[in-house]
């Protein structure tokens, strides 16, 4: 039995990863609350995917430590891995299998029960009905992204990490995509984790934010709590004023413009 | 509509089992729908089969020992390239996830590298059974040699050699995924380096005498020894046999271990999520 710390799925201390001279990340604490979606946001190279395949078990952390719904990662992966799963750009499907059979083996490698009504409930919610028996390799990146995501979903997983999950969609699917994911959040209790350069996507489905830069957590907040922090209008000028090293002088200049006031 | 997370399957003997399938299936979905991965398969070995079956048609009214055992050379090359199908099925299942960019889906799934393993010596059995098989079958349709009439210990042999391609197969993924795809001729080219040493078409003996000792340290060579034993002499040399299978143990465990090293080493290095074409 897996047992949560505390009311956190995933909790963050201290993380780190370098590659010889290189510091990828450093010294990353966090938590991520049960049932909640947490953004993990910086510019490229920030340490969003790295930090994501700790998580995953994919890669070693060189120091710190790292629980997902209590197991210690990544030595007790296999224990979570079951009630986990994940979409990334980095990864793909087997092209030459159709989609129907890509979903068919992962639901063998997640050991879903029921496997071809939980093939066709996933179809049906990523909207792949005309798809299922065409190639992986002949659809079109935004139909790709579908298809991970339906994987990502396939073992009903209580933990949710989603490395960019609605990169190539047009507008109309990733709504439709967003909208799926929070009505699995409410009806599953998932914890989600998306790292995310679409700063409306974050506005919309995250409850907490933890802003990234070269490596380094350099805020945390809600996404209202950040744009009011910073004074601004919206999540896109908070991620701006962060990556391009805005943020200190931004954030002690409204601290001192409230102690004067 | 949606299965309940806590009727899921998670751990035990069946979990593991279905995993394994899941590789199994990932493959077979592959090659069953593809006549030209089949054909290929069969390609190489049926070919090489019907060189050496005619040199054994040239040669055989001149020779007292080719009269006696006009199978001598098909048997040798059919035995060799369960050798070869063995060790490419091993790391040609590897490689294909490697194309497909999946090692990242199924690292973080709840398989595990024994599973993965499993599965991968099992792709290899189906694949060295049809690569083989078709050429077998060519063999009698052309020639009238049934590999079969070498009697039950061509099982022996059978899995002896399939064995030591296995060990083969898992060191050369374990040195693809440690150096990338560049490293893929290897899984072609690795087992030519045995075949001298492994005496398929003629005795050890023959080899120069620092040489032997290399020799009898591959399982391959003593499989070779025991069929032309068989062959020659009609007995079954459980000496070669039990050398084989010894031997077989220690590159199994050996090419298991670079595979598990070189995985140990894709996660420091974080590049389970970035390999691909």
């Amino acid at each position: 039995m897996l047992n949560p710390v505390g009311d956190s799925a995933i909790v963050v201390t201290d993380l780190s990863k370098s590659y010889g001279r290189v510091v990828a990340v450093d010294r990353v604490s966090f938590a991520v609350k049960r049932g909640t979606t947490t953004a993990l946001l910086g510019g490229n190279g920030a340490g969003k995917t790295t930090t994501l395949s700790m998580l995953l078990g994919l890669l070693t952390p060189s120091g710190g430590r790292l629980t997902v719904l209590g197991a210690d990662m990544p030595d007790d992966r296999h224990r979570v891995l079951p009630r986990m799963n994940f979409t990334s750009p980095y990864v793909d499907l087997p092209k030459r299998l159709t989609v129907g059979e890509n979903l068919a083996v992962f639901a063998d490698l997640y050991g879903v029960r029921r496997p071809r009504e939980r093939i066709e409930a996933v179809v049906a919610d990523c909207d792949l009905a005309g798809l299922v028996k065409r190639p992986y390799g002949s659809l079109s990146a935004g139909q790709r992204t579908r298809v991970s995501l339906a994987k990502a979903v396939l073992n009903e997983p209580d933990v949710l990490l989603l490395d960019e999950p609605t990169a190539s969609l047009d507008p109309d699917i990733g709504d439709r995509m967003r909208t799926y994911l929070e009505r699995y959040q409410r009806r599953t209790g998932c914890t989600m984790l998306l790292a995310s350069h679409h700063m409306g996507e974050v506005e919309r489905m995250c409850d907490d934010v933890i802003m990234l830069r070269a490596g380094v957590v350099v805020d945390q907040g809600s996404p209202r709590a950040l744009i009011e922090r910073y004074g601004r209008g919206n999540m896109e000028e908070v991620f701006l004023d962060v990556a391009r090293g805005r943020a200190d002088a931004k954030v002690a200049g409204t601290a001192a413009e409230e102690s004067t006031a | 509509m949606s299965a309940d997370i806590s009727a899921i399957r998670y751990t035990g003997l069946g979990a593991a089992a279905r995993r394994v399938r899941a590789i199994l299936r990932r493959h077979a979905y592959l090659i069953v729908k593809s006549p030209t991965r089949i054909i290929s398969m069969m390609y190489y070995p049926t070919v090489t089969m019907i060189v050496w079956a005619f040199l054994t048609l040239y040669l055989a009214p001149t020779n007292n020992f080719l009269k006696d055992a006009p199978g001598f050379f098909i048997g040798a090359v059919l035995l060799w390239d369960v050798l070869f199908r063995g060790q490419l099925g091993v790391s040609l299942t590897f490689i294909e996830e490697f194309y497909a960019r999946n090692l990242g889906n199924l690292f973080v799934s709840p398989l595990t590298l024994p599973e993965y393993i499993v599965g991968q010596l099992t792709v290899s059995v189906f694949r060295a059974l049809v690569g083989v098989g078709g050429a077998c079958l060519f063999a009698y349709l052309l020639f009238r040699f049934s590999i079969f009439s070498l009697g039950l210990p061509l099982i022996a042999f059978f899995v002896n050699l399939l064995v030591f391609g296995w060990g083969i197969g898992l060191a050369m993924s374990g040195l693809i995924l440690r150096l990338g795809l560049s490293a893929e001729e290897l899984a072609w080219a690795a087992i030519f380096i045995l075949a001298p040493v492994s005496g398929v078409y003629y005795p050890i003996a023959v080899l120069p005498s620092w040489l032997q000792p290399i020799s009898l340290a591959v399982p391959s060579a003593h499989t070779f020894e025991g069929m032309r034993t068989l062959l020659i002499h009609g007995v079954f040399s459980w000496d070669h046999f039990w050398a084989a299978v010894a031997l077989n143990v220690v590159y199994l465990a050996l090419g298991a271990g670079v595979f598990a090293w070189a995985m140990r080493n894709a996660r420091q290095r974080g590049t389970l999520l970035q390999m691909g074409e």
